[in-house]
C-alpha cells in the first residue's frame, strides 16, 4: 500500500541522512522524497512516498517520529489532501509524431518547455496516478529522459466530516 | 570571561555530575587533557578505546547515572563503535565524546580523520559535530538530556580540536529546549483502565518484565503487583534483578535459554503483561507461536517498541514505573472485584507443578561443571556481589544459576551480544561502587577481547574479580555446531591458549586456576578476599551444553532438555 509522509524536519546538517538511513538500515521502501526549506528559517518539509503493509508503515512514521531532528509526521493516508508531482519528459517527436504527442500533452494539460526536430520536452504536473498515465501513454514514441519532483503533499482546509 | 572549548567542556561535565571520565588520548585532544588536570574529574586510562565505551556503560548500569567516556579522533573514534552499539541495543545512558580534526580540515581526509558521526548515526540516540564553540555548551547540555530521558541511549559528540581551541563567553544553559523531542512519560489512563480490566478477567496472567524495569527503577511496583494480585514473573535477560529470583512468584528467564517454566507459562497464559521489554527474537522464539492465547498489555516508554514484532491488545506508552504506579492506583480501588490468589490458585499451581518437573538442573559427574561454579559463587557471596558477563555460554549460565535478587546487580550485553564486554563494563560498575564485590563471569574466548584491561584495574587497584569457565572452545558456537551443524568444530576450539594464571601475573594481578571439584569453592574463597585484581582460570567440562535451549525458529515451548 502506498502512503504519501509528511516530514518536518529541524534543518541540520545530516537530516537528510539521517532520514535516509532509517530507511535502508530498516529496509523500508522510499518510493520518492523530496525536501525544501519550510516559510520558518531552519525547518524543512520532506515528503515520503513509500509503500508497505500497515504494521510497516505504522513502524515507518513511528521510527520518523523517535529521530530527535524530527519535529512532526503526517500520514496522509485517510486525509483529504492534495497530491502533485512534477514531471519533465523528453519524448521522440519526429514531423510524423509530433502531432499526436502534442495531442496527449494537451489533454494532460502538459506544458511544452523545449522542442527541437526530433523531440519534445514536456512538462507535466499532477498525482502519482496522473503522472503514471502520461507516462504509459507516451511509452510509445520513444521517452528520451524523464526527470521528476517526487510526491508534494498538502492537507485540504476542507475535510470530509468522516476524516 | 572567555573559556576555551575545552574548559567549557570540563565546566559541562562538572555540572552535569561526571566525576569519572573513562578514556585514551590522542592528538586531536590534548588540548582536553591539558585542561583535565585543573578539573575534580578523575580520568580513568583505559588501554583500547573500546574497553571504555564499555566501562562507561558498566558504570551507568551500575549506577543509574550517565556514563562517559573520552577518545580521540580516527581510529580512537572508530574503536568505539561496538561499544555505542552495545549501549544502544540495551538503551544505557551515556556521552561519547570523540576528538576530531580541526573544522578548516574536515572533509580533507586529514591525518586521524573519520566520519564518526556519519558512522555512529545508526547506533547513537542522537549524535552531534560541534563546528562552533559558542554552541559547546548548550549541545553538551542536550547531549546529557538526550541520554538519560526517554527510552535512553548513547549520545555522541565530536568535538574538533580547534573548537577545543577557540575561546568564547560560557554561559550554563539552565535548561534543555528540544521541540522535536517529547518522550511520553505519564500513561493514558484509560490504557492502564483496560490493563486492570483485563488482568480482572484473565485466569492466567503473568507478568513479563524487560530491562525497562530495571532501567526506570520500577521494580517495587512490579513487586507490589505481582504479590498482592498473585501473578507469576518472568522476565527477559536484561530484567534480570528486577524481580527477586527467591521469590515463589518468580518463574525464571523466558527464551531460548529461559526456564521451562517460563516458556511454559508464557504459552500458555491468557493475559501478559509485558513491561519494558521488546519481544527480541532470542525471547520470543517463532514468533507464531509466541504467546498465541494471550491478551497482550505491553509497557514501554518507545512507541516503536510497541507492535514491532508482537501484536498487542493494550498498547500503553509510558515510564514503566509510572505506568505500573497507575495500574497499582486502580487495582486497589478494584481488589474486592476478584478474589485474586483464589483464582489465580490453580494456575499458580500449574506453573509451580512446571517448576518441579523440569528445573534449571545439569549432570553432576565430578568434573567441574560450569554451572556448579556459578551456584559456588553465589553461595559464598550470598548474592551480594555485581555480577558482568561476557557473551556465550558463560553468560546464559550466569543468568541461569547465579540468583539476581535486585535490579542493577546484572550487568551484561543482551541486545548486541558483545564479546569483550563484561571485564571493561566491571571496571566502570567497580569505580561506581568502589566497596562492592564486583565478578565478571568470562569464557576464555571472550576474556581474549578486552584481556588488555588488566592494566586498568590493577593499575586503578580495583580488586575485581574475573572468573574463566575455562572449556577450551568458543562454546556456544560450538553448541550450536554440535547440535545443528553435525558437530563440525570448524574454528571453535581455542588452541594456544595463553597461560591466564602467569598472563594475570605478568600483569600484576593475581591469577588461580582450578582443575579438580574440590578445589573450587576454597580457590573461590580465598580469590574473591583478595584485595587485588585476580583471574580464577576454572577448568571445566569441555563440551557441556546450555539447557534447556529453544532452537532457533522453534516454539518457546519445543524446548531440548538437558
Amino acid at each position: 500500500m502506498r502512503h504519501v509522509l509528511s516530514v518536518l524536519v529541524e534543518n541540520e546538517p545530516g537530516v537528510l541522512s539521517r532520514v535516509a538511513g532509517l530507511f535502508s538500515g530498516r529496509g523500508f521502501n522510499i518510493e520518492s522524497l523530496n525536501v525544501a526549506p519550510t516559510l520558518e528559517e531552519g525547518v524543512s518539509l520532506m515528503t515520503i512516498s513509500t509503500s508497505g503493509e500497515e504494521q510497516i508503515i505504522e513502524q515507518i512514521v513511528k521510527q520518523l517520529r523517535k529521530l530527535v531532528t524530527v519535529i512532526k509526521v503526517v500520514d496522509f493516508e485517510g486525509i483529504a489532501a492534495v497530491e502533485r508531482e512534477m514531471m519533465m519528459v523528453k519524448v521522440q517527436a519526429d514531423d510524423a509524431r509530433r502531432a499526436e504527442v502534442l495531442r496527449i500533452a494537451d489533454i494532460f494539460r502538459c506544458k511544452v518547455v523545449d522542442v527541437s526536430l526530433n523531440d519534445l520536452t514536456l512538462e507535466a504536473t499532477g498525482d502519482h496516478g496522473k503522472i503514471q498515465a502520461i507516462l504509459s501513454l507516451l511509452a510509445r514514441f520513444g521517452i528520451k529522459e524523464i526527470a521528476r519532483t517526487g510526491t508534494v503533499a498538502m492537507r485540504r482546509s476542507m475535510q470530509p466530516e468522516t476524516a | 570571561m572567555e573559556l576555551n572549548g575545552a574548559r567549557i567542556l570540563l565546566e559541562c561535565l562538572k555540572r552535569e555530575g561526571v566525576d569519572v571520565l573513562f578514556g585514551y588520548p590522542g592528538g586531536a585532544v590534548i588540548d582536553i587533557y591539558d585542561e583535565l588536570p585543573r578539573h575534580d574529574i578523575r580520568h580513568v586510562l583505559v588501554r583500547h578505546e573500546q574497553a571504555a565505551v564499555h566501562a562507561a556503560d558498566g558504570f551507568a548500569r551500575a549506577s543509574g547515572k550517565v556514563g562517559v567516556c573520552l577518545v580521540t579522533s580516527g581510529p580512537g573514534a572508530t574503536n568505539t563503535v561496538t561499544g555505542i552499539a552495545t549501549a544502544y541495543a540495551d538503551s544505557i545512558p551515556m556521552v561519547v565524546l570523540t576528538g576530531q580534526v580541526p573544522t578548516p580540515l574536515i572533509g580533507n581526509d586529514a591525518f586521524q580523520e573519520v566520519d564518526i558521526v556519519g558512522i555512529t548515526r545508526p547506533c547513537t540516540k542522537h549524535n552531534y559535530l560541534v563546528k562552533d564553540v559558542r554552541d559547546l555548551a548548550r549541545v553538551l547540555r542536550q547531549a546529557f538530556y538526550l541520554a538519560r530521558s526517554g527510552r535512553p541511549g548513547p549520545v555522541l559528540v565530536d568535538l574538533p580540536k580547534d573548537v577545543m581551541q577557540a575561546k568564547t563567553e560560557f554561559a550554563w544553559p539552565e535548561d534543555v529546549k528540544l521541540r522535536s523531542y517529547n518522550p511520553t512519560y505519564r500513561p493514558n489512563l484509560n490504557q492502564l483502565r483496560r490493563a486492570v480490566e483485563a488482568l480482572i478477567e484473565a485466569k492466567r496472567p503473568l507478568f513479563f518484565a524487560g530491562g525497562g524495569v530495571v532501567m526506570s527503577d520500577a521494580s517495587e511496583e512490579l513487586g507490589w503487583l505481582a504479590r498482592t494480585l498473585s501473578i507469576p514473573v518472568t522476565s527477559t535477560l536484561m530484567g534480570l534483578g528486577a524481580f527477586p529470583g527467591d521469590d515463589p512468584l518468580w518463574l525464571g528467564m523466558i527464551g531460548m535459554h529461559g526456564t521451562y517454566a517460563g516458556n511454559k507459562a508464557v504459552n500458555n497464559a491468557d493475559c501478559i503483561v509485558a513491561v519494558g521489554a521488546r519481544f527480541d527474537d532470542r525471547v520470543t522464539g517463532r514468533l507464531s507461536a509466541f504467546a498465541s492465547g494471550a491478551r497482550i498489555i505491553h509497557i514501554d516508554i518507545d512507541p516503536t517498541s510497541i507492535r514491532k514484532n508482537v501484536q498487542v491488545d493494550i498498547p500503553v506508552v509510558g515510564d514503566c514505573r509510572k505506568a505500573l504506579a497507575g495500574i497499582r492506583e486502580i487495582a486497589t480501588t478494584r481488589l474486592a472485584e476478584k478474589d485474586w490468589a483464589t483464582a489465580h490458585e490453580p494456575w499458580l499451581a500449574q506453573v509451580s507443578a512446571w517448576r518441579t518437573e523440569q528445573p534449571l538442573t545439569y549432570v553432576k559427574n565430578g568434573s567441574i561443571k560450569p554451572q556448579q561454579v556459578v551456584e559456588t559463587i553465589f553461595s559464598i557471596t550470598r548474592g551480594d556481589a555485581i555480577v558482568t558477563t561476557e557473551v556465550g555460554q558463560n553468560q546464559m549460565w550466569t543468568a541461569q544459576f547465579f540468583t539476581f535478587r535486585k535490579p542493577r546487580t546484572l550487568l551484561t550485553s543482551g541486545g548486541l551480544g558483545t564479546m569483550g564486554y563484561g571485564f571493561p563494563a566491571a571496571i566502570g560498575a567497580q569505580f561506581a561502587f568502589p566497596d562492592k564485590l564486583v565478578i565478571d563471569m568470562a569464557g576464555d574466548g571472550s576474556i581474549q577481547m578486552n584481556i588488555q584491561e588488566l592494566a586498568t584495574a590493577v593499575c586503578n587497584k580495583l580488586p575485581i574479580k574475573i572468573v574463566i569457565l575455562n572449556n577450551g572452545y568458543l562454546g556456544m558456537v560450538r553448541q550450536w555446531q554440535e547440535l545443528f551443524y553435525q558437530r563440525n568444530y570448524c574454528a571453535t576450539c581455542m588452541e594456544a591458549q595463553p597461560d591466564f594464571v602467569k598472563l594475570a601475573e605478568a600483569y600484576g594481578a593475581e591469577g588461580y586456576r582450578i582443575t579438580e571439584a574440590g578445589e573450587l569453592e576454597s580457590t573461590l574463597r580465598a580469590a574473591f578476599a583478595s584485595p587485588h585484581t585476580a583471574v580464577i582460570d576454572v577448568r571445566v567440562e569441555r563440551e557441556e551444553n546450555v539447557y534447556p535451549m529453544v532452537p532457533a525458529g522453534a516454539a518457546l515451548d519445543e524446548m531440548l532438555l538437558v
